[in-house]
């Protein structure tokens, strides 16, 4: 068995058992109205994710997604709100903006070789910034299109409702999961995590690439923000603060190599749904306090960090920095 | 040649710093006047150093950890859980002494866990540190259970509103750690040790350094740094805030570093240039507040700020513009 | 092969320089559809550099370059590929997180409707590998395969993408023999494929087994082509090294009998793979050198001896006592010093200042407290920069500013300023000027007569003969001979380092 495969099939396990223990001591939480709720409670955070996931391997990263997703809230509930848009016209206008902030991102991190968490960091600071010059408070959105799709869902045996939002969230992770595992590009994102000198010399296109990662990453974070827009019904600078943390939290224990080179779609899905666990469970404990889900992820990521420190540096030999000479 | 780079630099954010004050004084003419009210100084002035302390002890701390090519991004959930120790001890009626011990031990040992993932583990800084930042609120969260604790021991209080022959009191430390700091590292020998290592790792090994060790140590005062800091945050606002405590300061720390000229690539530093580099991000705030602007605005201008120093730092930007005037006097056919 | 065949890849009056430095001066080199042609030097002769430039990595100073009769030019690599170059390089530079199937087809994966035909291409990559004689799983990363798979992998893909010229970067320095054998297979099919293949080792063995033209390249300069069967191996090292055997008989600076009693001595001490056990005493006061060609086992030794590689078996006992060397750290603090081959990249602190860089390794054995004062600062490198002729504006300016002779000359202080009992030089004279040539030969002498004991690896054979005491030849990673008195001379090194077999060391 492929080493590679081991944090994800780790990740699964623990999903698997966690649930199992979770359900044991609360049978409620087998049913399909907590799966669905499951799904539209972290909707936002898995389309994140999904961005991050990318990003990440292509050994990059984004702190700037969190900020992403308040900004495209605010601009989609001004946008409805104060100029009277239909919210189909503004979806699309604000995820094209969102991607060209993140092309703009990929555009100096390639280009002027500026390490991206700086600039996702520089990038959060504006998106923030932003919003919160546009607005600093809640603007919440009353619109019959966002009535009639929250209210959306389809009903699942056993009384529970798979949303539209959460309906939307898997749709991106199997759309994007066959980006990253069936197309060029995608190839070309693993091939860039991997080792981006290579990857250019074999004729894999580096800059337009990173531009599109960083790009994609921002759109993804552009949808986020109108899932949660969409999610809590208003638009507010300060939304989701954290999340990149969340998400990147996600990415990791899915299975991703926080490094780049390595990772899986479909992991992320998993890391999300783990975290996702965690915080249903703590609601249905009712003792247990919200700061457990934070130390529980910290745990978590420190244990996918080890265990990925263990498995790659295992299977790429002792880390011999550069050959010795002859 | 050294004073003279020096000399060099000091002017860049010294310029930079007196460009802020004059745009800040053009903006709100009354920027400079002090005045002298119940034993202490108050003004913007004052403000700016008041404000910009706790950044500029974090940079103080994050200084030495950049130099070695690292980065450490949990100082700001470090805070968090100093302040919750700090402010749960003195609730539980400690003496200041415990209080103040208890809380910078627990953020010593937080920096020596960073510290030990990255030298031991070899684990990359920016995803070690990353483990903290994300559980560092929890525990500070765990520790104080939830709520923001409040306290009001005069003494802890002081450390962050009192004042020292007239400067408030967070300057007054910030300016002894800086002084501290700056002479203890240049005085032993490890201000060259993290300055050799930043700059050739693989030579300092060859040279018999101590790598290792030294990296855990800069990790840990990392660690202290962040826990006065997270102290005075606390004592300014009387009562811990696990949520909102530090926030985003690591980012802050960041570029008061940047700012003050180390490179994020390692070598040479200056702690107290990376000082004035927290004080012209303060001066920057303040600037924005007094003017009359929301203060929503500071953002926007500190990612201006980010971009500016960072394309002007590119080693890149140089090549290109390098290879563009190498182009002109010896042109030739290109394919 | 014949001399008048037409060359496919030809260039002629190939310059490059780097900033002072020439790497290459006016060199014609052709390589002919259905040869192997062997392209040999040693380090700082040019290789790297020609190949660079024949791969489009490099571009040119002047001269041109014919691929079938035609000027090409190419900025990137890339268009190297496309126009019919495919280059291997010794560290495989490909992709070991991805599946042998995207490497060989990324960037032109086929496809069906928009998505990567994972199918085709796995069918594809099979048929390809076949013809290699390679039956493995495709779909498995890269990574997961030996080191000569993932060789024959890239020479596939090289292959696939040019078809014309296939350029091997050392491509067997990590095989054993079994896979240098494969390898071989399958160049020769290559080559009767019509290839022209370029093929860079420092392994005369494999040079005679398998190329038709050898080129020697020394110095940035074309030291001659000759056909394989026209050149014995005594020759190729002294086109290599550059030395005639007219005994040239410089001045002998050392003689065995001045030595002082035994430093160091190695008992069986090796790492497997790296170098077979050494069995060898250092003496104070004694210059041992140590010559062979590049791949010999020269600097391995020294990374041995200094700790930065763990012997895996032997003892090393210091003055009769047994002792164990972990870290250069140890070996530093048992008196040791060591001047790297690489200057630039394990060696100088290159934005700290000439005086820091000096006082560095002083300054470490002292630790962190205490710490030595700026006014001593100044004056060791005072001291050294005057005693060593350091030609440097100030001790202030950065070293990363001074020339190569002097960059090394700062170096040499830093472990003198240790006062130390041992000394590794590695290739100490290398890319630097003829002042600083001469004066670090000087120095090396001086420090001799002050009772050091040193180990000086280098090339320059005239240089070695002339401050050696004892020289040690190395061959295939194991000392293959010492030399004493008379045979110190430049034709018996040459003839040692040639000669097939080793003798039985002593």
């Amino acid at each position: 068995m492929n080493a590679r495969y081991r944090p994800l099939m780790a990740t699964t396990l623990i999903f698997i058992v966690a649930y199992a223990l979770c359900v044991s001591q609360y049978p409620g939480m087998w049913s399909t109205r907590v799966l669905g709720n499951f799904l539209t409670d972290n909707a936002f955070l898995g389309v994140a994710a999904v961005g991050a996931t990318f990003v990440i391997i292509s050994g990059g990263i984004d702190l700037s997604v969190g900020a992403v997703i308040g900004l495209t809230g605010v601009v989609t509930a001004i946008l409805i709100t104060r100029l009277g848009l239909h919210p189909l016209v503004v979806f699309p206008l604000v995820l094209a903006l969102a991607a060209l902030f993140g092309a703009a991102m990929g555009a100096v991190i390639h280009f002027l070789r500026v390490p991206p968490f700086i600039v996702t960091l520089a990038g959060m600071f504006l998106a923030r910034g932003l919003a919160s010059v546009l607005t600093q408070d809640s603007i919440p959105i009353d619109h019959p299109f966002y009535r009639t799709v929250s209210s959306l869902y389809f009903k699942l045996p056993g009384g529970g409702r798979l949303s539209a939002i959460g309906l939307t969230m898997l749709a991106v992770f199997l759309l994007f999961g066959l980006i990253a595992h069936r197309t060029r590009f995608g190839s070309y994102v693993y091939a860039i995590g991997g080792n981006p000198v290579s990857a250019a010399l074999m004729g894999v296109p580096t800059g337009r690439t990173t531009v599109a990662i960083y790009a994609l990453s921002s759109f993804l974070g552009g949808l986020s923000g109108i899932i949660y827009s969409l999610y809590t019904s208003a638009g507010y600078p300060l939304a989701a603060v954290g999340i990149e943390l969340d998400s990147i939290a996600a990415v990791v224990i899915g299975g991703t190599l926080l490094t780049g080179g390595y990772g899986f779609i479909f992991g992320t899905l998993i890391g999300v749904m783990l975290q996702g666990l965690v915080q249903t469970f703590i609601v249905f404990d009712g003792t247990l306090s919200s700061w457990w889900t934070k130390i529980a992820i910290g745990f978590l990521l420190f244990m996918f960090i080890l265990l990925q420190n263990l498995v790659f540096n295992r299977q790429n030999g002792p880390a011999h920095l550069r050959k010795g000479p002859a | 040649m050294k004073a003279q780079s020096l000399s060099s630099f000091f002017s860049h954010q010294v310029i930079a710093l007196a460009g802020v004050l004059l745009i800040n004084w053009m903006v709100f003419p009354g920027f400079f006047d002090v005045t002298w009210k119940d034993g202490r100084l108050f003004g913007s002035l004052i403000d700016v150093i008041n404000r910009g302390a706790p950044v500029a002890i974090l940079a103080i701390g994050m200084t030495p950890i950049i130099a070695t090519r690292g980065v450490d991004l949990s100082v700001g959930a470090v805070m968090a859980v100093a302040g919750a120790v700090a402010a749960t001890f003195t609730v539980a009626g400690h003496p200041l002494v415990v209080t103040l011990a208890a809380a910078l031990a627990v953020a010593i040992a937080c920096g020596l866990w960073n510290g030990l993932l990255i030298a031991f583990l070899g684990i990359q800084p920016f995803v070690a540190t990353l483990v903290l930042m994300v559980a560092g609120r929890g525990l500070a969260q765990l520790i104080t259970e939830g709520s923001i604790v409040t306290f009001s021991d005069p003494a802890l209080i002081f450390i962050g509103t009192g004042s020292l022959l007239g400067l408030p009191m967070p300057a007054v430390i910030a300016l002894l750690l800086m002084v501290g700091a700056h002479f203890f590292v240049r005085r032993t020998a490890m201000g060259l040790f993290i300055e050799a290592i930043g700059t050739n790792r693989s030579a300092a090994t060859y040279t018999g350094l101590r790598s290792r060790s030294l990296i855990l140590a800069i990790y840990a005062f990392g660690g202290l740094c962040a826990g006065i800091a997270g102290v005075i945050a606390a004592a300014d606002i009387r009562g811990a805030d696990a949520n909102n405590a530090g926030l985003w300061l690591e980012l802050d720390a960041i570029l008061a570093v940047v700012i003050g000229g180390t490179s994020l690539l390692g070598g040479r530093f200056s702690i107290p240039l990376s000082v004035l580099g927290a004080v012209i991000i303060q001066a920057m705030n303040t600037g924005i507040l007094v003017s009359g602007f929301p203060p929503e605005f500071n953002l926007i201008v500190k990612a201006g700020v980010i971009m500016i120093i960072l394309i002007l730092q590119s080693a890149r930007l140089g090549e290109i513009a390098g290879a563009i005037r190498s182009l002109k006097p010896f042109g030739r056919k290109m394919p | 092969m014949t001399q008048d065949q037409r060359a496919l890849l030809e260039a002629t009056g190939i310059t490059k320089t780097f900033g002072n430095h020439a790497a290459l001066k006016n060199v014609d080199v052709s390589f002919h559809a259905g040869e192997v042609h062997a392209l040999l030097g040693e380090n700082g002769a040019g290789k790297s550099t020609l190949i660079k430039i024949l791969t489009g990595a490099y571009s040119l100073d002047q001269g041109t370059i014919r691929l079938d009769g035609e000027e090409v030019s190419f900025a990137t690599p890339l268009q190297a590929q496309a126009l019919g170059i495919g280059t291997v390089y010794q560290e495989v530079n490909l992709l070991p997180n991805m599946t042998v199937m995207d490497n060989l087809y990324i960037g032109r994966q086929p496809r069906r409707f928009g998505m990567v035909d994972r199918r085709r291409m796995e069918r594809e990559a099979r048929a390809v590998l076949a013809t290699y004689g390679l039956d493995i799983d495709v779909r498995a990363e890269l990574s997961t395969f030996s080191v000569a798979v993932q060789q024959i992998v890239a020479i596939a893909r090289a292959v696939e993408l040019s078809g014309k010229v296939l350029i091997l970067d050392e491509p067997t320095a990590s095989l054993d023999a079994a896979e240098v054998e494969k390898l071989f297979d399958i160049i020769r099919r290559l080559k009767a494929r019509g290839l022209a293949i370029v093929f860079i080792t420092h392994f005369l063995d494999q040079v005679f087994a398998l190329s038709d033209r050898v080129t020697v390249l020394r110095n940035g300069q074309r030291i001659g082509t000759r056909p394989i069967t026209d050149i014995n191996r005594t020759e190729l090292v002294k086109m290599m090294l550059g030395k005639d055997l007219v005994a040239h008989h410089g001045d002998i600076l050392a003689e065995e009998s001045d030595v002082g009693e035994t430093l160091i001595s190695l008992e069986n001490y090796g790492l497997k793979g790296r170098v077979a056990p050494l069995n060898l005493e250092i003496h104070r006061g004694e210059v041992i050198g140590v010559a062979g060609l590049l791949g010999s086992g020269r600097t391995e030794m020294a990374r041995l001896l200094f700790g930065i590689d763990s012997a895996d078996g032997g003892t090393l006992a210091i003055d009769g006592r047994k002792t164990v060397i972990r870290s250069p750290r140890d070996a530093v603090a048992l008196g040791f010093g060591f001047c790297p081959e690489d200057r630039k990249l394990d060696g100088i602190f290159g934005d700290l200042s000439v005086r820091e860089n000096i006082v560095l390794a002083m300054q470490a054995r002292l630790g962190w407290f205490r710490a030595l004062t700026r006014d001593e600062q100044m004056e060791i490198a005072g001291n050294y920069i005057e005693a060593l002729d350091i030609r440097t504006a100030s001790a202030e300016l950065p070293v990363k500013l001074l020339s190569g002779g002097n960059q090394q000359k700062v170096i040499l202080a830093r472990w003198l300023a240790t006062d130390p009992r041992f000394l590794i030089l590695d290739e100490p004279t290398r890319g630097i000027d003829v002042g600083a040539h001469a004066e670090i030969v000087r120095v090396i002498s001086r420090l001799r007569e002050d009772g050091l004991a040193l180990v000086v690896i280098s090339s320059e054979l005239d240089e070695v003969v002339s401050y050696s005491s004892r020289v040690v030849v190395m061959r295939d990673r194991a000392i293959a001979a010492e030399l004493h008195g008379a045979d110190i001379n430049v034709a018996r090194i040459v003839e040692t380092i040639a000669s097939h077999h080793a003798e039985a060391q002593p």
